[in-house]
């Protein structure tokens, strides 16, 4: 009950003096504003390319050839050996004839020119639970004797992997130089509201307010800040990535590149925006509270 | 057991400024104190280090069982609530009425709306302001501004007032009315007061416990005294 009506007129006072150092909130507030778009669309994108590159993931095969000479016996024991491996997920013996006979299936050509005495060679389809120790698991499988080729489309998966970590961290770089100037713009914000309620702050001390009392409003000032300089780039985000996910129905680059449905998704986003601007908001006034109230 | 007890206080200011000399002295619970001196006797370093704005740099300061001189930053504020300060310049909110000004002090430590109100208005009536509740400072003269600033300070029923020259700024008469005000407080409810000026007509007219600083040391510690112009002299 205390502590509401405390908060209450903390909230009230936040307003007032937001509207009192009307410029300066407007510039920390709009400068919040640009940072929460940026980080907004880079949560668009990396959600995106991480549910891509799951799906894509989970397609990834290992395919591993064995000598000519491997016999049905060493195909079932070796299979076995590479089952046991840490990173295996699951493996499959394809072997030549039925890799002769699929070939066939898909191609009239292949039909015709195949010799009699099948030229193909045994293999296995291996699957990986971590994508991302995939190449020591291939070199493990590689040592293995009667292993005579062994591939996984590594370019195709080493190139977008590093692809989006660039992007990635280009956007956090842009993040955080906006995110400084930010607090920086907030700090300075509220180092104006202390100095303007210097009198009644020196009052406060001097009858008793506890240290937290002095304190919070000034850090709900910062966070109304972050709330204010939210609500814009929650509207542009939200009603962006509909829009755009209406236009390109769902995909882009024709069927390859599917996109995050946006209900419930783009709620979670707004709310991941929310959340940081205040805590940007607070950051900032946690700052000005520290080096300008010696409390 | 005395309610103030200050020990071998040293203070030296972080410039070298000796302002206060190896000082002992007690007050009792419900006494009426001045502390009289020149300018740069001390007077406020006193004062600033019984309400613990400052440190002493040595020796002890106890106000009811608490050693002050220990107190950690953070833990202030509970002293300042157990303590009214009056200071000359009356330090009120200029954009708040008599009645908010007063009823400030208690809303900052979170009381109740009931207890705010009772409190307040019997502060202010005990200081003779009845009659101006609802007005701003801007419209009052210095010594009901005074009075104002001394309401909140008895507001959460302190057991200890400080004044730093509460009548500085006023003349004769609204500095008797102030005076006036703070012996009422003194007699009705029992609150121990320490009061720093150098007006000798005040200290004189009253009679009352009086210690003497000159250059930052205890020179007179009398329980009836005055400010005794040879002993200023003399000294
Ligand atoms: N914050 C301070 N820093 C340095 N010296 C101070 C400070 N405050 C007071 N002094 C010095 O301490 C001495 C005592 O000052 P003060 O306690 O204000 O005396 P009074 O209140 O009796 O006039 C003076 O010489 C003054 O210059
Ligand atoms: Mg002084």
């Amino acid at each position: 009950m205390r502590l509401l009506r405390m908060f209450r007129r903390n909230v009230r006072d936040a307003f007032k003096s937001v509207s009192r150092n009307f410029s300066l909130s407007i510039a920390s507030i709009s400068c919040i504003s640009i940072t929460l778009i940026v980080v907004g669309l880079s949560l668009l994108l990396s959600f995106n390319v991480n549910n891509f590159a799951d799906t894509i993931k989970k397609d990834v095969t290992i395919v591993a050839f064995l000598d000519k000479e491997t016999t049905k016996e060493e195909l079932e024991n070796i299979k076995n050996k590479i089952q046991k491996m840490d990173n295996v997920e699951s493996i499959e013996i394809k072997t030549k004839d039925e890799a002769k006979e699929e070939m066939i299936k898909e191609s009239e050509f292949v039909s015709l020119t195949m010799p009699e005495e099948n030229p193909l060679l045994d293999s296995y389809l291996i699957k990986v639970t971590d994508i991302e120790k995939i190449k020591d698991t291939v070199e493990e499988i590689k040592n293995i004797e009667s292993i005579s080729a062994i591939n996984y489309g590594e370019q195709m998966v080493d190139k977008l992997i590093s692809a989006f970590d660039l992007i990635q961290k280009i956007t956090i770089i842009i993040v955080a130089i906006l995110i400084l100037v930010t607090v920086f713009l907030i700090i300075n914000t509220i180092k104006l509201t202390i100095f303007s309620r210097k009198r009644e702050i020196s009052i406060m001390r001097l009858v008793g307010a506890s240290n937290l009392t002095i304190k919070v409003p000034f850090v709900i000032e910062g966070m109304l800040i972050g709330v204010l300089g939210s609500i814009i780039p929650i509207g542009v985000i939200v009603y962006g990535y509909v829009v755009f996910y209406e236009r390109m129905e769902g995909h882009i680059f024709s069927n390859i590149i599917k996109l995050i449905e946006p209900e419930p998704f783009i709620y979670f986003i707004a709310l991941f925006i929310l959340g940081i601007g205040i805590l940007v908001g607070m950051i900032g006034s946690g700052r000005a509270v520290r080096k300008y109230l010696k409390v | 057991m005395d309610f103030i007890s200050i020990k071998h206080a040293n203070k030296i200011y972080k410039n070298g400024v000796t302002a206060i000399y190896d000082l002992s002295l007690k007050i009792k619970k419900g006494d009426f104190v001045f502390i009289i001196g020149g300018s740069g006797s001390g007077k406020s370093t006193l004062i600033k280090m019984l309400y613990r704005e400052e440190r002493p740099t040595s020796g002890e300061i106890i106000i009811g069982g608490l050693n002050v001189a220990k107190l950690r930053n953070s833990k202030v504020y509970k002293l300042r609530r157990k303590l009214g300060i009056v200071f000359q310049d009356y330090r009120l909110l200029p954009k708040l009425t008599v009645y908010e000004n007063v009823a400030f002090a208690l809303e900052v430590i979170g009381a109740k709306k009931e207890e705010i109100k009772t409190k307040t208005l019997k502060a202010i009536d005990l200081v003779g302001l009845k009659s101006k509740t609802r007005t701003y400072p801007t419209e009052l003269s210095g010594g009901e501004q005074q009075r104002v600033a001394i309401a909140r300070a008895i507001v959460n029923n302190p057991k200890l007032l400080i004044c730093d020259e509460p009548t500085g700024n006023l003349d004769p008469d609204m500095s008797k009315e102030i005076v006036d005000v703070l012996e009422t407080i003194n007699r009705e409810v029992g609150t121990t007061i320490i009061m720093a000026t150098h007006d000798r007509e005040i200290v004189n007219a009253r009679k009352r416990h009086v210690i003497m600083l000159k250059d930052g040391r205890l020179i007179k510690d009398n329980e009836k005294g005055t400010y005794d112009n040879e002993i200023v002299e003399n000294v």
